[in-house]
């Protein structure tokens, strides 16, 4: 971001150490070393002036990726009614997300558990009808039995007609169970684009930290230990096919458990 | 035959909980992560065990370690459920005594394989 306006400030640095050493060099070869001297420290001060320079705009720098950060992190500076801040705002939706997962899982669920016991009655009835319907095939019917089964399937036949009708209307609030996805897909898209805008300014943020440290020569000696524990919990693995560290399907878990002997 | 389902989401109790039903497997019961799970199998007298891995509180790994650990509950077989598919913890699992593995998404006959491999080799022995 600053980097068009230190190229103009090298070029002036290197023009006046330029200048300076050759008046320097010019007034040894002339012995006046009264003013050699005044050179020696016009060079030197240069050199603390293009320092300071420096140091002040990466301050700055320094301040203006906090300063986004802090915005992204915080929506209380571009509303200050707001008593959210974006973060906040973000677990609310994804707990927005859970939410309606749930909720359809649940109804989903309900309406299943509530359609399956509907078909197995029709099952096992027509599976009853359909041993006595091949006994009249077969002549081998009585008349009370033949009477009998005509009123069964009179009875059999309204009991499919309102069978079916549940059955219809349970998969048809089946279907709209899953409407979920619509509204969950732009909640998760606005929280992936946030994450993506703080991820953005942590690193300017993290960038410009570093180059303050270079500049002003603090070093920073804390090392990156890496203390991940391979048997933490990760969660589903979405990129699977990238890594080498993880199986993809049931096959490559059993065939990794046989081959340690189960 | 009397079953814990451990799972901290309860929509994924239900699923196993029918298809347990499915298979003839009506006496379930559910808990939502080990710290809850262990006392209830320290009591609750079951039969087999079928645990997700991660949960809030105690893992599923840890519910395993400590049954196995558990001198009443050391041979309750226990079937592992997660998403969890890093080799390193499908090993881990293994040498913590588990008796199977399935990987969620899982399909309804994986599941049922997985169970009927289980119980045939505590018949077995």
């Amino acid at each position: 971001m600053a980097d068009s306006k230190s190229g103009g400030h090298l070029e002036d640095i290197q023009d006046s150490i330029r200048e300076h050493t050759k008046s320097l060099v010019e007034s040894v070869e002339a012995g006046d070393f009264t003013s050699a001297i005044q050179h020696v420290q016009n060079l030197s001060d240069v050199r603390d002036q293009s320092l300071y320079r420096e140091i002040g705009r990466l301050t700055r720098g320094l301040h203006d990726s906090i300063k986004n950060f802090e915005i992204a992190i915080s929506d209380k500076d571009a509303d200050p009614d707001a008593d959210e801040s974006k973060m906040a705002d973000a677990s609310d939706r994804l707990d927005y997300v859970i939410q309606s997962t749930n909720n359809a899982a649940n109804k989903t669920m309900d309406l299943v558990e509530e359609t399956i016991p509907v078909v197995d009655d029709l099952k096992s009835e027509a599976a009853e009808l359909s041993v006595e319907w091949g006994k009249l095939l077969r002549r081998e019917m009585e008349v009370s039995e033949f009477r009998q089964l005509y009123k069964k399937i009179d009875v059999f036949l309204k009991k499919v007609d309102g069978s079916s009708n549940t059955m219809s209307s349970n998969l048809s609030n089946i279907l709209l169970a899953q409407d979920y996805q619509d509204l969950t897909g732009q909640v998760i898209q606005k929280v992936i684009k946030l994450v993506k805008g703080v991820e953005n300014d942590l690193v300017d943020l993290v960038k410009m930290a570093g180059l303050v440290e270079r500049i002003s020569g603090i070093e920073n000696t804390q090392e990156v230990t890496d203390t991940a524990d391979v048997l933490l919990a990760e969660g589903p693995i979405v990129d699977a096919e990238e890594r080498e560290d993880v199986v993809t399907s049931q096959d490559e878990v059993d065939d990794l458990l046989s081959s340690l002997g189960f | 035959m009397k079953i814990l389902i451990v799972d901290d989401f309860s929509t994924m109790r239900r699923i196993i909980k029918n298809l347990l039903k499915d298979l003839g497997f009506t006496n379930t019961h559910e808990a939502d992560d080990g710290s809850t799970g262990l006392p209830m199998l320290k009591t609750g007298d079951f039969d087999f065990l079928i645990t997700d891995w991660n949960m809030p509180g105690m893992t599923g790994i840890d519910l395993l370690r400590a049954v196995r650990a558990d001198e009443a509950l050391s041979h309750t077989p226990v079937l592992m459920v997660t998403a969890e598919a890093k080799r390193e913890q499908i090993v881990a699992a293994a040498q913590a005594g588990v008796n199977g593995y399935v990987v969620k998404p899982f399909t309804a006959q994986a599941l049922k394989e997985k169970i009927e491999k289980i119980f045939e080799r505590v018949d077995a022995s």
